[in-house]
């Protein structure tokens, strides 16, 4: 960010190709949703990954499968940064932009940098499709622009057809290739090997050669326009990161999530019921644990938000670990099934992947607004711990934490995580089933030692008793329980002591998590308190400014309820508090309410994630 | 498959008495959900599984707190998800006998997006639905198998929406076993519970209910000696249609896409077969007496077909029958590289 080793100086126009040593790049592939772009991102994705780059990436797509052609409503858009160092984020501002057509060339030009380089596919560059985009003329013609940015004119629907010619397809085939010319021509741009994406090619559409052919010869195409071309002077290298040896692979939160969950359960030796209703930006977690029944997972696609809820709490009850998942509007719909989990005090997951609201809001676009939501949006005294995610990997420790603690505990628990987390993808070091520490999950059998509301002496958890156990029989729902036995009881002492024992059980956590740590000095003048996927810009901000030696630290909560034992006096040897979060300040007032410290919020509600430059502005603000 | 009822086999000698919970009953006096208690706990004794073995489930409602008076697992849900509820519960452990209670309001209003769908996919649990033509618990609503001009505390001068027909959702909701029954006549609403236990996949069975307070009497006209003999049908599959009283017999037979009662003579009258895999007869049948024709007691339909748990366990069985699952290969999944600085 701002350092001159990265990017792309102007080039020197010279005869002889050279390579260009860059530390880290930003490129953002943009198009029409039909044209592909997801998937050309993703496949750089792995070849900078196995070139062993460092990397985040950002999938940006619109809510509608397929808006009219050409519009600026059907912009779809995959960004990466990756680097010979470590990054935390997506990246800022852009170094390359490629842009399929008029209207991802509007959409998405503001963030390419100065000097950056624009490719543009000429060939989508007609007057319709300025109409489309609401351009009044050509802006590769526009002199502001050709001065501001490294301009690159490849026509490059046609140069696919060319390469393809031979092949002898029908056009429209041919046309569906030229995502792959772009990205043979970004292999050549930044040296990076076609083999895999070859490989890739022939295993993903495997009976159909037709396609294979198509595609591969696109991506050489691509790639020796590239080499040949005389408009392009330079290549680019960015080696490869420095980081811990070991096996790796990319992984998405969504990924990270559903494994995190199975290694859980497996741990545990218990089933995995999943019940679940199709949502934006959550439905990929219920595709990919449909996958693996192997583990005695069990995925039930519900009807309704409210049967994937109950549905899961059933299971539970049973003796699996029901789990639902969803986004906030189906997790609204899902409160009174997990204000149910709380008075049977049965273990239960609830996913919730947050995305831009209120309402249907913005679908596919990130935010972190339902903070309050999972805290209070219950009926009545209705507390849940909240454990949240902070990358894409550590979804998948997220999960195991939050299975832990509900089964310990018996209670419902929320893990958060978000659609920039969910779809966002990183390098991770492949951890060891065996490094998960022990988890017991304990079914109880013997009637002499049987009371359903008796509590465990330490985490006031009651036993989990499962129909089918002899002479357990016992009844439990919804209405209140009388202390012990459970039955029906409308006592208001009673009422009072086990609404009151219920928020114990809860806070009781507190001494069973591990302590909010700062990254930095113990004190200083600005500690950042963050949570979710907030993480990656806020440790690249603090990193950056604690390279230019300001007072500023960095504490990310993993828990949100309750909050670690330490989380005050942690906050109290610094002279202020900053709170940056994707909403209107949630966090920030549960702290204030909690601790009476006048923290400060930083808020940004663009459905977009915080930029690295936006945080440095703030905290030094505060400085 | 779901395991059929099988004996611990340590002579299980099981009575009504071992299924009554220590729990006051609370229902109002003359309430017929006592009855609709007394044949549950009379037929579980019979189908030869340990109480352990049961769960009943309940929603919201006077009969949803049915299964705090049963001594088996019971399970108070909230209002109308009992059957999804239900359907988490017996995926996990399919050998349970899962039996949902339900009223008119819970499975019909607020849950009936989850009984249809309970019913379409097959989930092996029984749905019992109280039938009483009115909220009980709220004090006096008209609910949605009220009749039109139905007058409560919120319709004063008449309900004016048209009431669903229970055994018509179910025939449209694809459900393999649906029957009805009666509170008042305990012979018959045994051998029906008893049918509805032993089929697998979901059973489904109305019961007509006298709610006492609040609609006394609103199904007098089934339940009446000496007028139900003129009203009520009962079916016994592979038998004619026929009903009335003894000097006053009569039948249905099927005409031009009609049910029409003819004399019970009549050589063309239609013969009740339950396992009928199409729609259109027993959707007729499911309509008789709202067509003008007489109440229909008994089975209607009961037919088999692989419940939902079944076919989900045998997917998970043959995957785990492949080789069970391993965490540190599934990580390792897709494109992995080592990295070595």
């Amino acid at each position: 960010m701002g350092d001159t080793t990265n990017g792309h100086g102007a080039n020197g126009g010279t005869k002889k190709k050279e390579t260009i040593d860059v530390e880290s790049v930003t490129i953002r592939f943009a198009g029409d949703s039909g044209d592909g772009m997801q998937l050309t991102g993703d496949r750089f994705t792995t070849a900078s990954a196995i070139a062993g780059n460092d990397l985040r990436t950002f999938p940006d797509y619109p809510a509608e499968i397929r808006a009219p052609i050409g519009t600026l409503a059907g912009v779809s858009a995959f960004q990466i940064n990756f680097s010979s160092a470590d990054v935390h984020t997506p990246g800022d501002v852009l170094d390359v932009l490629v842009a399929m057509n008029p209207a991802a060339l509007k959409a998405n030009i503001a963030d390419l940098k100065r000097g950056g380089v624009l490719i543009a596919n000429t060939d989508n560059f007609t007057e319709k499709n300025f109409q489309k985009a609401d351009i009044e003329s050509n802006p590769l013609e526009d002199e502001v622009l050709k001065n501001k940015y490294q301009i690159f004119e490849v026509p490059i629907t046609s140069l696919t057809r060319n390469g393809l010619a031979e092949l002898d397809l029908q056009s429209n085939l041919a046309d569906r290739c030229k995502n792959f010319f772009a990205l043979g021509l970004m292999f050549w741009m930044y040296s990076r090997p076609m083999e895999p994406t070859i490989e890739w090619i022939s295993q993903k559409f495997a009976s159909r050669t037709e396609v294979i052919a198509a595609n591969t010869r696109a991506l050489e195409a691509g790639y020796y326009y590239g080499e040949n071309a005389e408009l392009m002077a330079n290549q680019y290298k960015v080696h490869e990161a420095t980081y811990p040896e070991g096996k790796y692979r990319n992984i998405s939160g969504n990924v990270a999530v559903a494994y995190g969950f199975i290694a859980a359960t497996k741990k545990m030796g218990l089933k995995l019921f999943w019940g679940a209703y199709p949502i934006t930006p959550a439905s990929d977690v219920l595709h990919e644990l449909s996958k693996h029944k192997n583990f005695g997972v069990y995925t039930f696609q519900a009807e309704d938000e409210i049967a994937a809820a109950s549905s899961a709490l059933g299971a539970s009850y049973a003796g699996a670990l029901g789990m639902t998942c969803s986004s906030g509007p189906g997790i609204a719909l899902k409160s009174e099934a997990i204000g149910l989990a709380v008075m049977t005090e049965l273990p239960l997951i609830i996913l919730n992947v947050q995305r831009a609201g209120p309402s249907t809001g913005l679908p596919t676009k990130t935010e972190q607004a339902d903070l309050m939501m999972a805290m209070y949006g219950r009926n009545s005294e209705s507390p849940l711990p909240i454990v949240a995610a902070s990358t894409p990997s550590d979804c998948y420790e997220a999960a195991i934490e939050a299975c832990r603690i509900a089964v310990k505990y018996m209670t419902p628990v929320m893990l958060l995580t978000d659609g920039y987390l969910a779809n966002g993808s990183e390098p991770w070091k492949l951890p060891s089933f065996s490094d998960i520490p022990e988890m017991k999950a304990e079914h109880h059998t013997d009637p002499k030692t049987f009371i359903p509301y008796g509590r465990d002496a330490e985490t006031l958890a009651r036993p989990w008793a499962i129909p089918g156990t002899p002479d357990l029989q016992h009844r439990i729902g919804g209405i209140e329980k009388e202390d012990g036995t459970g039955n029906v009881n409308y006592d208001p002492e009673n009422h009072e002591f086990m609404v009151r024992k219920r928020a114990e059980k809860i806070a009781r956590i507190a001494n069973d998590i591990s302590p909010a740590a700062v990254h930095g000095q113990e004190s200083g003048k600005v500690l950042v308190v963050g949570w979710g996927g907030t993480y990656g810009a806020i440790a690249a901000a603090i990193e950056a400014l604690q390279a230019r030696g300001a007072s500023v630290s960095h504490v990310h909560l993993r828990h949100l309820n309750p909050f670690p034992a330490n989380l005050e006096e942690v906050m109290r040897k610094f002279d202020k508090v900053l709170v940056p979060e994707l909403n209107l300040g949630q966090l920030v007032k549960l702290i204030r309410a909690e601790f009476v410290i006048d923290a400060i919020g930083c808020n940004k509600v663009q459905g977009k994630p915080f930029k690295v430059s936006e945080l440095i502005t703030k905290i030094e603000e505060l400085l | 498959m779901t395991t059929k009822a099988k004996s611990n086999g340590v002579g299980l000698q099981l009575s009504r008495k071992d299924f009554q919970s220590d729990q006051t009953v609370r229902w109002c006096p003359g309430c017929g959900d006592y009855s609709i208690l007394a044949g549950v706990q009379k037929v579980l004794p019979e189908l030869d599984l340990p109480k352990e073995k049961f769960v009943f489930v309940g929603g919201i409602g006077c009969a949803a707190r049915f299964p705090y008076y049963m001594n088996t697992y019971g399970f108070h849900t909230i209002h109308g998800r009992a059957p999804a509820f239900a359907t988490g519960v017996k995926v996990t452990q399919p050998d349970l006998s899962v039996w949902v209670i339900s009223g008119d309001g819970d499975a019909l209003s607020i849950g009936g997006n989850h009984l249809i769908h309970a019913m379409r996919r097959n989930i092996g649990i029984k749905i019992l639905l109280f039938n009483n033509r009115i909220y009980g618990l709220t004090k006096g609503q008209y609910s949605p198998t009220s009749l039109v001009g139905t007058k409560t505390k919120s319709t004063p001068v008449g309900s004016i929406d048209y009431p669903i027909h229970p055994i018509s959702l179910a025939v449209g909701a694809e459900c393999s076993f649906i029957a009805r029954t009666v509170d008042r006549d305990q012979k018959h609403m045994g051998e029906v519970l008893a049918a509805a236990a032993r089929h697998e996949g979901t059973a489904f069975v109305e019961i007509l209910q006298n709610c006492i307070v609040f609609n006394d009497g609103a199904w007098q006209q089934y339940t009446e000696k000496g007028i139900k003999e003129q009203n009520v049908l009962y079916l016994e599959d592979g038998k004619p249609l026929v009903f009335g009283p003894d000097d006053d017999r009569k039948g249905v037979r099927l005409h031009d896409f009609k049910a029409e009662v003819v004399s019970a003579d009549d050589k063309d009258l239609t013969a009740h077969r339950e396992n009928d895999e199409e729609g259109a007869y027993v959707h007729m049948l499911s309509r008789l007496e709202a067509d003008g024709g007489p109440l229909p007691l008994g089975i209607f339909r009961n037919i088999e077909r692989p419940p939902y748990e079944a076919m989900l366990h045998a997917q998970v069985d043959a995957a785990v029958s492949k080789g069970e699952g391993d965490v540190d290969e599934l990580l390792a999944t897709g494109d992995t590289w080592y990295h070595d600085n």
